[in-house]
C-alpha cells in the first residue's frame, strides 16, 4: 500500500471514490422501493369514485357517504341556512379561500363557491375537521353549521371556519350531479 | 467520538472487531459467506418488516392478501419474491458455509461453542423458514403444515396432545396461521441474537484458515479493513448478482406451481414436497420405512430426521483427528466429498415420489450420511497419516506463491487468487 | 491448489441446492383443482393405482410443446394486441364458467385501454353491491374498481353446475400449473430463464381436444370426463372442448382458429397471474448492469487492497 509515485494515489483515489458512490447510488434507490411500499396502494387509489343516491334527502336532512375512507356529508340546506351563509362578510372569515376541489385553488370562500355548481341548497363536504381529523357534529354550534366536539371548532352553514383552532374550511371534493337525485363524487 | 467511547465503548467494539480484527491473510472465497448470510438475515428481516404492513394472518384472507401485494402495492412484487428467494439464498449460503466449517474443521478446540452456535442458528433457521412458508396460504403451504406437525404425532402418548397444542387446533388452521405469522416474526430476531453469540465466540478464538495452522505473529495477519471488508464485499455482490437473476428473470423457478392454488383443507396436491432446502431432510424422514424394535417407522422416521441435525452438535468430539484441515487429509477428503455428494443425492431423492427403488436408495444415502459422523469422522482420524502441515500461515503463503504447486489453481480459478 | 478445492466446494455447494430445487419443482406439480374437485377423475386415479406401480400412466400422457411467447426471456414484454384479444376470448367463452376474482377492470389499462373504454367495458357487467340503506343487496352496473365477478355464486354452486367440477378460477392459473420438467431440462431451465410452463400448458390443454384415447387409456376414461392427453392429473378431464374455430371474431384480422385462440387467451392469463411481469425484466436488466458495474469495481478495488499482500 506504499505511495509509488505521484499519479498512483490519484488514480487510486479516483477509484475508491467512484466505487463508494457507486455503492451509494445503489443503496439509495434500493431503498425507494422499501419507502414507496408505504403509499397508498393502486387498489386504493382506485377507490376514487362512489355514486350516491340523494332522492330520498329532503329539505334541511343530511346524508353521510363514505369516500376515500372519510365520511362526507351531503346536505339539502334549507332556505334559511343558505341566507345566513350568504350574508357573511368575507372580510370576517377566518379561511377566505374556498377549498373547493371543483374550482380554481384560489376561489373566494362565498357560500356559491362552497355550494353545488348551479344547486346552491346543496352542500357536498368531507366532513373532517380540518384541525386534528375528528368527525363535527352536524347543525350546532354558534353558527348553526357544524361543530367539533374535540377541540372546539365552530363552522357555519356553509361548512366555513368561524371559531376555534381549525386552520381552514371544510373541504369540498371534487364530484357532480350526474341527475337530479344522482351525486358522483371522486 | 472519545466522549461516547468514555461513557459507552461502542465505537471502540465496532473498531476493535470490524476494523483492526487480525484476520488470516490466506482467507478464501469460501470465508466469505459469513458475511453473506449477515447480510441475507438483514434481507429477510427488511423485507419481511414491509410485507407485514400488507400481509394479514387470518385464514379467509391470507391467500388473496398476498396477491395484493403481487398485484396492487407498490413494488409488492419485488419485495415479496425478495423475501421468498431470499430464504432460499439464505439456505444457500448457509449450506455453503456448514460444509466450508466441515471441510477446514472449524469444529474443533478451541471452536466448540462457536459450531454449536452455528447449529442453534440453522435449527431457528429452519423453524423460521418453515413457518414463513405457511403464510401465503397455498395449498403447499397448507399441507406442508399439515405434514411438518404432523411429525409430533409420532411420539406416543404425549404426541397427538402436543400436535394440538401446537396447531391451537384439530387441524391446521387459522389459529395456526396466526401463531406462525407471531414466531416467523419473532425468531429472525432470535437468530439476530444468536448471530451476535456467535461472531463474538469467533472473535474470541479467531478464525481457522484453510490451512488450519492457528496464527502464529502478526505476520500471519492482516487488518480486517480494508483486506476483508473489501473481499467479503465483493464475495456479496456476486452473490447478490445471482439472487436479482432469480428475482427478476425467474422468481417462481424455486417455488411450487400448486402454492398459486389456495389452501384447501379438503383436497391433498398430488405431491407434497418441502422446499428445497428441506428435500434431504426429507428423505431421510421417509426412508424408514419399517419398525425398529419397539420404534414404529412413523417414529424412527421422525427421530433419524431431527437426528441428521442433532449429530451435527457433537461434531467437534466425534472428530478425533488432530489435523484441522481437510486440505491436508488425503483420505477424509474423499469422504468429506462423498458426503457432499450424499446430501445432493438425498435432496434429489426428497424430490421423488416415496415409491419404487427410492425409499431404498434415501435408506442407504441415510445410512451414509450417519456412517460419515457415527463411524468415519471417529474412526479415520485415529488410522489416516495426514500430509505434512506447514510451518505457519505465511509460510504456507510464501510458497503457493513461490510456486510450488499453485499454477494449476491460478489458471483455472483466478478469481480465488484475488 | 487449496485456492482451488475451496472454489470447487464454493461452486459445488451452490449448484447443490439448485439442482435440488429444481427437482423438486418439477416434481409435484400434478395437483390439479380439475382433478381434485372431479370424483370422475379421481375414480379414475384409483383404478390406474389399482392397476400397480408399474401400470400406472404418468400425467400428462403427453408433454406440451414449448412456444415462443413475447414476454419470455430477460426482455420479455406483452403484446398488447395479443392480450386484447385474449380479452375478448375469455370474456366471450371461457368467463362463462371461469372467474377471475383477483384482477380488477382498472387493471385492463395495462392491455392499452384508456379509462373511458375500461369504465365502459367494466359498465358491462352487473355487480352486486350492498347492503343499502334498507339492508337488501342490489344489481348495480360494474365501475372500474371492481373485480370480475365469478360466474357462480360459489364453489359448491360452481361444482353443482358442472358435473362435480368447479370451473378453476383463472386469476393465477399460469402460475398454478407447471408440467414436470424432468432431469436435466429444468437445469437448462436456468440459463433459458425457462417461465412459460404455464402458458404451454393452457395452450396445449386448449388444443388437445377430440383426440382417440389410446385403448389402454380409454377403459380410465369416466363418463362425462373428456380425454385430453395433456391434462395434468389423469387421463380425462369435466371440461368439453370448449371454444371451436371462429367462435370469437377478431377485428384486427388475427386468425380465427383454436390454436391462436388458445395462445391469445394464455398470454392473456399470464398476464392476469403476473400483471407486473414486464416492469420486472425491465427492472431486472437495470439492476443487473448496475449490480454487475459495482462487482467489477470492487474486484478492482479488492485487488488494489491486496496488492501488496501475498495471500
Amino acid at each position: 500500500m506504499s505511495v509509488h509515485d505521484t499519479a498512483e494515489p490519484n488514480r487510486r483515489d479516483f477509484l475508491y471514490i467512484a466505487t463508494g458512490a457507486v455503492g451509494a447510488v445503489g443503496a439509495v434507490s434500493l431503498a425507494w422501493p422499501f419507502i414507496d411500499q408505504m403509499n397508498p396502494d393502486a387498489a386504493t387509489l382506485a377507490l376514487a369514485e362512489i355514486d350516491v343516491d340523494v332522492s330520498q334527502v329532503a329539505e334541511g336532512q343530511s346524508i353521510t357517504a363514505k369516500w376515500r375512507g372519510k365520511p362526507v356529508f351531503i346536505r339539502q340546506r334549507t332556505a334559511r341556512e343558505v341566507e345566513e351563509a350568504k350574508a357573511v362578510d368575507l372580510g370576517s372569515l377566518k379561511d377566505p379561500i374556498a377549498r373547493n376541489a371543483n374550482l380554481p385553488s384560489d376561489a373566494d370562500a362565498t357560500d356559491v363557491n362552497r355550494a353545488a355548481e348551479g344547486k346552491e341548497q346543496w352542500l357536498v363536504m368531507i366532513g373532517v375537521c380540518t384541525h386534528l381529523g375528528c368527525i363535527p357534529l352536524g347543525q350546532s354550534g354558534p353558527y348553526d353549521g357544524w361543530f367539533c366536539p374535540c377541540h372546539g371548532s365552530a363552522y357555519d352553514t356553509a361548512g366555513r371556519i368561524r371559531q376555534g383552532p381549525a386552520p381552514t374550511n371544510m373541504a369540498i371534493p371534487p364530484f357532480e350531479f350526474t341527475s337530479d337525485t344522482n351525486i358522483r363524487i371522486g | 467520538m472519545q466522549w461516547l467511547d468514555a461513557r459507552l465503548p461502542l465505537p471502540r467494539l465496532m473498531y476493535d472487531s470490524f476494523v483492526a480484527y487480525p484476520v488470516p491473510r490466506n482467507l478464501n472465497y469460501a470465508y466469505t459467506f459469513g458475511g453473506i448470510l449477515a447480510l441475507f438475515l438483514g434481507v429477510q428481516i427488511l423485507t419481511g418488516i414491509v410485507l407485514a404492513m400488507h400481509y394479514a394472518a387470518n385464514s379467509a384472507i391470507a391467500f388473496d392478501s398476498v396477491e395484493k401485494i403481487m398485484r396492487d402495492v407498490n413494488w409488492g412484487w419485488m419485495l415479496r419474491y425478495m423475501h421468498a428467494n431470499g430464504a432460499s439464498f439464505f439456505f444457500i449460503a448457509v449450506y455453503v458455509h456448514i460444509f466450508r466449517g466441515l471441510y477446514y474443521g472449524s469444529y474443533k478446540a478451541p471452536r466448540e461453542i462457536l459450531w454449536i452456535l452455528g447449529v442453534i442458528i440453522f435449527l431457528l433457521m429452519m423453524a423460521t423458514a418453515f413457518m414463513g412458508y405457511v403464510l401465503p396460504w397455498g395449498q403447499m403451504s397448507f399441507w406442508g403444515a399439515t405434514v411438518i406437525t404432523g411429525f409430533f404425532t409420532a411420539f406416543p402418548l404425549i404426541g397427538d396432545s402436543i400436535q394440538q397444542l401446537l396447531l391451537g387446533g384439530f387441524a391446521v388452521d387459522n389459529a395456526t396461521l396466526n401463531r406462525f405469522f407471531s414466531l416467523h416474526y419473532l425468531l429472525p430476531f432470535m437468530i439476530a441474537g444468536v448471530v451476535i453469540l456467535h461472531v463474538w465466540a469467533l472473535h474470541v478464538a479467531g478464525q481457522t484458515n484453510p490451512t488450519g495452522v492457528e496464527v502464529k505473529s502478526s505476520k500471519d495477519t492482516v487488518p480486517f479493513t480494508p483486506h476483508a471488508t473489501i473481499k467479503d464485499g465483493f464475495a456479496m455482490v456476486v452473490f447478490l448478482i445471482l439472487f436479482a437473476y432469480m428475482i427478476f428473470y425467474l422468481p417462481n423457478y424455486l417455488g411450487h406451481a400448486d402454492n398459486y392454488i389456495e389452501a384447501n383443507p379438503l383436497k391433498t396436491p398430488s405431491h407434497i414436497v418441502p422446499e428445497w432446502y428441506f428435500l434431504p431432510f426429507y428423505a431421510m424422514l421417509r426412508a424408514i420405512t419399517f419398525n425398529i424394535g419397539p420404534i414404529d417407522s412413523k417414529l424412527g422416521g421422525v427421530l433419524v430426521m431431527f437426528g441428521s441435525i442433532i449429530v451435527l452438535f457433537f461434531v467437534p468430539w466425534l472428530d478425533t483427528s488432530r489435523i484441522r484441515s481437510t486440505a491436508f487429509r488425503p483420505m477424509y477428503k474423499i469422504f468429506f466429498w462423498i458426503l457432499v455428494a450424499d446430501c445432493i443425492f438425498l435432496g434429489w431423492l426428497g424430490s421423488k415420489p416415496a415409491e419404487g427403488i427410492y425409499p431404498a436408495l434415501a435408506l442407504a444415502g441415510t445410512i451414509y450420511y450417519f456412517g460419515h459422523f457415527l463411524i468415519v469422522l471417529p474412526v479415520l482420524g485415529l488410522v489416516e497419516t495426514p500430509r505434512r502441515l506447514p510451518g505457519s500461515i505465511t509460510e504456507a503463503v510464501l510458497a503457493k506463491n513461490g510456486g510450488g504447486g499453485a499454477p494449476v489453481g491460478a489458471a483455472a480459478a483466478p478469481d480465488t487468487k484475488g | 491448489m487449496k485456492t482451488l478445492l475451496s472454489a470447487f466446494l464454493a461452486a459445488g455447494l451452490m449448484a447443490m441446492p439448485l439442482g435440488i430445487a429444481s427437482a423438486q419443482e418439477n416434481q409435484g406439480s400434478g395437483a390439479s383443482v380439475e382433478a381434485n374437485s372431479d370424483a370422475a377423475t379421481e375414480d379414475a386415479g384409483e383404478i390406474a393405482a389399482e392397476e400397480g406401480h408399474s401400470e400406472s400412466p404418468h400425467y400428462p400422457l403427453k408433454k406440451p410443446e414449448e412456444l415462443s411467447w413475447s414476454f419470455a426471456g430477460p426482455f420479455g414484454h406483452w403484446d398488447i394486441a395479443q392480450l386484447q384479444r385474449g380479452l375478448k376470448v375469455y370474456k366471450e367463452v371461457c368467463s362463462a364458467c371461469h372467474g377471475m376474482r383477483l384482477v380488477a377492470f382498472r387493471n385492463l389499462e395495462d392491455l392499452g385501454y384508456n379509462e373511458a373504454q375500461v369504465k365502459a367495458f367494466a359498465a358491462e357487467y352487473t355487480i352486486q353491491d350492498g347492503p343499502n340503506a334498507d339492508g337488501e343487496m342490489f344489481d348495480r352496473p360494474g365501475i372500474a374498481s371492481d373485480y370480475f365477478p365469478s360466474p357462480f355464486p360459489n364453489p359448491e354452486a360452481a361444482a353443482a353446475a358442472n358435473n362435480g367440477a368447479a370451473p378453476p378460477d383463472f386469476s393465477l392459473l399460469a402460475k398454478a400449473r407447471a408440467v414436470e420438467r424432468g432431469f436435466p431440462t429444468f437445469l437448462f431451465d436456468l440459463f433459458s430463464q425457462y417461465q412459460e410452463a404455464g402458458p404451454d400448458y393452457i395452450h396445449a390443454l386448449l388444443t388437445g381436444y377430440d383426440q382417440e384415447p389410446p385403448a389402454e387409456i380409454a377403459d380410465l376414461i369416466q363418463d362425462g370426463t373428456y380425454y385430453n392427453p395433456y391434462f395434468i392429473s389423469g387421463p380425462a378431464l369435466a371440461m368439453p372442448t370448449p371454444i371451436a374455430d371462429d367462435q370469437v371474431e377478431y377485428p384486427d384480422g388475427a386468425p380465427q382458429t383454436v390454436d391462436q385462440y388458445s395462445r391469445d387467451v394464455s398470454a392473456f392469463m399470464m398476464w392476469a397471474a403476473e400483471p407486473h411481469l414486464a416492469e420486472r425484466k425491465a427492472t431486472g436488466f437495470v439492476v443487473m448492469i448496475f449490480l454487475v458495474v459495482f462487482a467489477g469495481l470492487l474486484f478492482v478495488v479488492k485487488r488494489r487492497v491486496w496488492a501488496g499482500t501475498p495471500h
